[in-house]
């Protein structure tokens, strides 16, 4: 007899305007307080203190306009944030301070998230969609020169790129980084050619948000549409569709893997939080807690597993947070 | 009939004397019969034969020249065969080319397309007689868009003209082309525009048709005018006019006809077979994991996901939120908009007291009702709603929409739509049964076609076609049995208010609206919906006054232009006798019926359209009828 879906852990409340992006930053010790932080359609930036579960400070930096992805660079005093001002800012947190130390300006319309990769003590990678229709530009931080910028071949048609993912293998070794396109289909590129490795058609309607697991060389992919994509990597780097998983509901906002690989979440415009087993996508929860489409979903990075946490960012204005398979 | 050759000169005039007169008597087909394919065996290879027929046709006095040619152009079994039996006989007889250029294009339609093929092939065989061909061209493309020809002359005869364009412009060579660009451009648009303005469905597809070809001849490169319509096989068969194969099969003689259509059939190329290019990304499935693999899954065990059903937006319950929502500048909830469009018919028809609140408002909003989002079936979705609303509250839903039917501002579509809602709902009032299912089984595009188009015409044809065999009355629209229990007719009572204020106002214009002028096929569809209509008044209080009011409407249209209104009014008079008692018809309306009466008999024989005439023929079989019975009761 199957127990009921978990109820939400806690849910945070008072962005006063719809969730479109969030990330934790658990990872120090006590007695430095979790964190979560949050963007919103009104621009602005919540930091959430997980311990008491109020905002600890509003960041003000886009202009009032939507802010659709928030990244951490190494601790929680480092923030990259981005929005539909077409700007990418980068602040310092650290001391109590909510300055803007550095932006880019991306020319970027669409509402393509960034990717980040750290290459190098200090170094990141950043991939970003930048103002031309098709093209990818990947760029250094902090010194924002351009590494390279990824052009699909005339003719593609493959539209704007929908999502980005920065990986590589070991730390060293080449960074590559997996697109998904408008056309549905996802691209593999090695950024320091230049060049499109592999091209998989995963969907038929644009790929929405994409994540990958570079142990297992496996990704997951997922559109407006009611198929979630699992593609795999060969040595050849090749991709090949590795399975496809049909969902009641049309439309997945958004895909993330655990950080231990076990599970994977989805973030549905059925306003419904599905949780999957990573090895056979096997379906093992529907949490239906929102009455919105479900924007994002986030997992934390907690040293101790017991508190891993689910976060779920949705138009209803609400953050719930749920502890879920936190035990194995 | 055998000649010595031999370099004796002989007189064959005598022979030609004999040809013509045969012919001209009218037995064309007896003797050319024998004497054609003899003559293309003769011909086949010698040229002395060749010019001995031609002399022999030449002799032909000219009197009798039109039987002789006509003969061989439809005998011959192909356009260099003519060739070679006529020779130049159209450039040397004055006559001939008279027969050949004028008459058997613009002033004769009866031939096949075999004999259009035969003829225009010949002139353009022959590089003295091509000046012929482009001067035909010319003269068929200004009959084709001349507007008063479109407008008077029979379809088939425009059909005629319009294949005889196609197999014309299928000879051109691209030199000649490029010296008539202009005028062929010229008619192209002039009589597109003449074609698309006519009723008649075939007719406006024959126009995109052609206008289609000539685009694609007169611009080689570049964008082609294409239009959008339903391909059948008319269309095809035009369409093929287009491409000539090639006329010089070796073979003349019938037995060694069939191997050459197989060497022909043997050259066409081979489709390549396509390899299929290897897509970048084969889906392959890998091999199934090897169930010794632990799977470390197991411990996560799945919660309960019986309620992880699909999302259903729900619609509202209320028509009054129905209302808000439809009216709602609220435009952010499109799902729920939509749902409450899929939801509005049952709605309406679930609760009758609430609508008749709210039945005026609600049809106006209906009416003017746009698509917010990419419905599927929309207009149909609408049109059912509006008859809903109708037939749940007739009397000011009527009031209303015919009023608005002769108000300004509104498109033609809408008003069209009006009709077609009255005449939905008039059907079912009559017939109470059949609401919901049965009228949509059948119909081919349901609702929005009811009106006689192309195809519902022939469903009308057909019932009164049934009727005056049977001449009995049923009650039922084209229903056999009749085992359904009985109900009262609820269209009796607002019958009236269906029919009189849409007959009203017809000859009144407005500035956006002209019944009588340009908006003629609304006036068509008008008049069919009145036709329907007085059809469904039958046994109903007011028929008779219908009757007499739709007697004088159809008096006043009854010599208009366009034949589909033609049609129309046939239509009407048919329901008139079919649906108002014989008995009434005889004592109110006897005068009106006895000039109806001569106006029929002059349709019959001098409307060139073929429909207009065998609606005709139908009313004066229905007159005779009624007649008889009346004859056949005892006073």
């Amino acid at each position: 007899m199957a127990l009921p879906p978990p109820d939400p852990q806690f849910v945070l409340r008072g962005t006063s305007a719809a969730v479109h992006t969030l990330h934790f930053s658990c990872g120090a010790p006590e007695p430095d307080t979790p964190l979560l932080f949050s963007g919103s359609e009104n621009g602005f930036i919540h930091v959430w203190n997980l311990k008491t579960h109020r905002v600890d400070t509003a960041l003000d930096g886009h202009g009032r306009k939507s802010v659709y992805c928030v990244e951490t660079m190494g601790d929680k005093n480092r923030l990259l944030s981005q929005g539909r001002d077409q700007r990418i800012c980068l602040w310092d947190l650290a001391e109590g301070r909510t300055s803007v130390t550095d932006s880019v300006f991306t020319e970027h319309v669409g509402f393509c998230r960034c990717s980040l990769l750290k290459v190098a003590q200090g170094r990141w990678l950043m991939a970003m969609a930048a103002r031309s229709l098709e093209e990818v530009q990947i760029l250094e931080l902090p010194s924002k020169t351009s590494v390279c910028t990824l052009k699909p071949e005339v003719g593609a048609k493959l539209g704007m790129p929908m999502c980005l993912k920065l990986w590589q293998l070991s730390c060293g070794s080449q960074p590559v980084l997996l697109a998904g396109y408008e056309d549905g289909s996802v691209v593999l590129w090695n950024v320091s050619t230049g060049k499109a490795l592999s091209q998989l058609v995963c969907h038929q309607e644009p790929v929405m948000s994409l994540d990958f697991d570079s142990e297992k060389a496996r990704g997951i992919s997922g559109s407006s549409e009611k198929v979630l994509s699992i593609w795999s990597l060969n040595e050849q780097q090749n991709l090949q569709v590795y399975k496809t998983h049909k969902l009641v509901n049309a439309g997945v906002s958004d895909v993330t893997i655990r950080p231990d690989k076990k599970i994977l979440a989805t973030a549905g415009w059925d306003h419904r939080i599905r949780i999957f087993g990573w090895k056979k996508l096997k379906p093992l929860a529907v949490l239906d807690y929102h009455t919105g489409t479900v924007h994002c979903v986030s997992f934390s990075d907690h040293s101790n597993p017991r508190e891993r946490l689910l976060a779920a960012g949705s138009k209803d204005q609400r953050i719930s947070v749920w502890s879920i398979y936190a035990q194995t | 009939v055998c000649f010595i050759p031999g370099g004796l000169d002989c007189s064959i005039s005598f022979v030609s004397q004999v040809l013509g007169k045969v012919c001209i008597h009218g037995r064309q087909k007896e003797i050319l019969g024998i004497l054609v394919p003899r003559l293309i065996d003769l011909t086949n290879s010698d040229c002395i034969w060749q010019r001995i027929c031609w002399r022999l046709l030449e002799c032909v006095p000219d009197r009798w020249m039109e039987a002789v040619v006509l003969g061989f152009v439809q005998r011959a079994p192909g356009a260099d065969i003519l060739s070679r039996l006529l020779g130049n006989l159209v450039l040397k007889s004055k006559k001939a080319q008279f027969v050949v250029t004028q008459k058997m294009l613009l002033l004769q339609y009866g031939h096949v397309t075999a004999v259009l093929q035969n003829l225009l092939g010949y002139l353009s065989l022959n590089s003295l007689r091509r000046t012929l061909l482009l001067r035909v061209l010319q003269e068929l493309l200004e009959t084709w868009s001349s507007n008063s020809a479109v407008k008077h002359s029979p379809p088939e005869q425009q059909l005629y003209i319009s294949k005889a364009i196609l197999i014309c412009l299928s000879h051109l060579k691209e030199p000649e082309i490029e010296s008539c660009r202009q005028e062929l451009l010229t008619s192209m648009m002039e009589g597109v525009k003449c074609h698309l303005d006519s009723s008649l469905p075939q007719l406006r597809r024959l126009g995109m048709v052609v206008a289609e070809s000539i685009s694609l001849k007169i611009n080689t490169e570049g964008p082609v005018l294409t239009f959008e319509y339903e391909e059948d096989d008319e269309t095809r068969e035009l369409k093929s006019l287009l491409v000539q194969t090639p006329p010089f099969c070796v073979v003349p003689s019938l037995p060694d006809v069939i191997p050459e259509i197989e060497k022909a059939e043997a050259a066409l190329p081979l489709v390549p077979a396509s390899n299929e290019k290897p897509h970048t990304a084969a889906a392959v499935m890998p091999d199934e994991e090897s169930d010794a693999e632990l799977d470390s899954d197991d411990d996560l065990i799945p919660y309960d996901m019986s309620e992880d059903k699909e999302l259903k937006i729900k619609a509202p319950l209320y028509i009054r939120d129905c209302i808000e929502v439809l009216t709602g500048s609220g435009s952010e909830d499109l799902d729920k908009w939509e749902a409450t469009i899929k939801a509005l018919e049952s709605l309406v028809r679930k609760n009758p007291a609430a609508i008749r609140e709210v039945s005026v408002e609600l049809a106006k909003i209906l009416l003017h009702l746009e698509e917010k989002t990419c419905i599927e079936g929309f207009v149909e979705l609408r049109q059912r709603a509006q008859v809903a609303v109708l037939t749940t509250d007739p009397i000011p839903v009527a009031k209303y929409l015919t009023s608005q039917f002769y108000s300004m501002n509104y498109s033609l579509r809408q008003r069209m739509d009006i009709l077609d809602v009255l005449v939905l709902a008039a059907q079912e009032l009559s017939c109470p049964k059949f609401h919901g299912r049965t009228k949509h089984s059948g119909a081919q595009k349901p609702c929005s076609q009811l009106l006689p188009g192309s195809d519902s015409s022939n469903d009308w044809r057909r019932i009164v076609d049934e009727r005056i065999k049977s001449k009995t009355r049923r009650f039922a629209m084209g229903q056999s049995h009749v085992e359904l229990a009985s109900r009262p007719n609820e269209f009796s009572s607002v019958a009236g208010h269906f029919f009189f204020p849409l007959i009203q106002h017809f000859d009144r214009p407005l500035t956006t609206f002209d019944l009588l002028g340009e908006d003629h096929l609304v006036l068509g569809r008008l008049v069919h919906t009145l036709a329907i209509l007085m059809y469904l008044a039958v046994n109903t209080v007011a028929v008779t006054a219908m009757g007499k009011a739709l007697l004088e409407f159809v008096w006043a249209l009854r010599f208009h232009t366009d034949s589909y209104v033609r049609q129309g009014l046939l239509s009407c008079i048919s329901s008139l006798l079919l649906s108002v008692p014989a008995e009434r018809i005889l004592a109110d309306m006897t005068e009106e019926l006895l000039e109806t009466q001569s106006w029929l008999g002059d349709v019959v024989e001098k409307d060139p359209d073929g429909d207009c005439r065998r609606l005709a023929l139908q009313n004066l079989l229905l007159m005779e009828n009624l007649k008889k019975k009346l004859e056949a009761v005892p006073s």
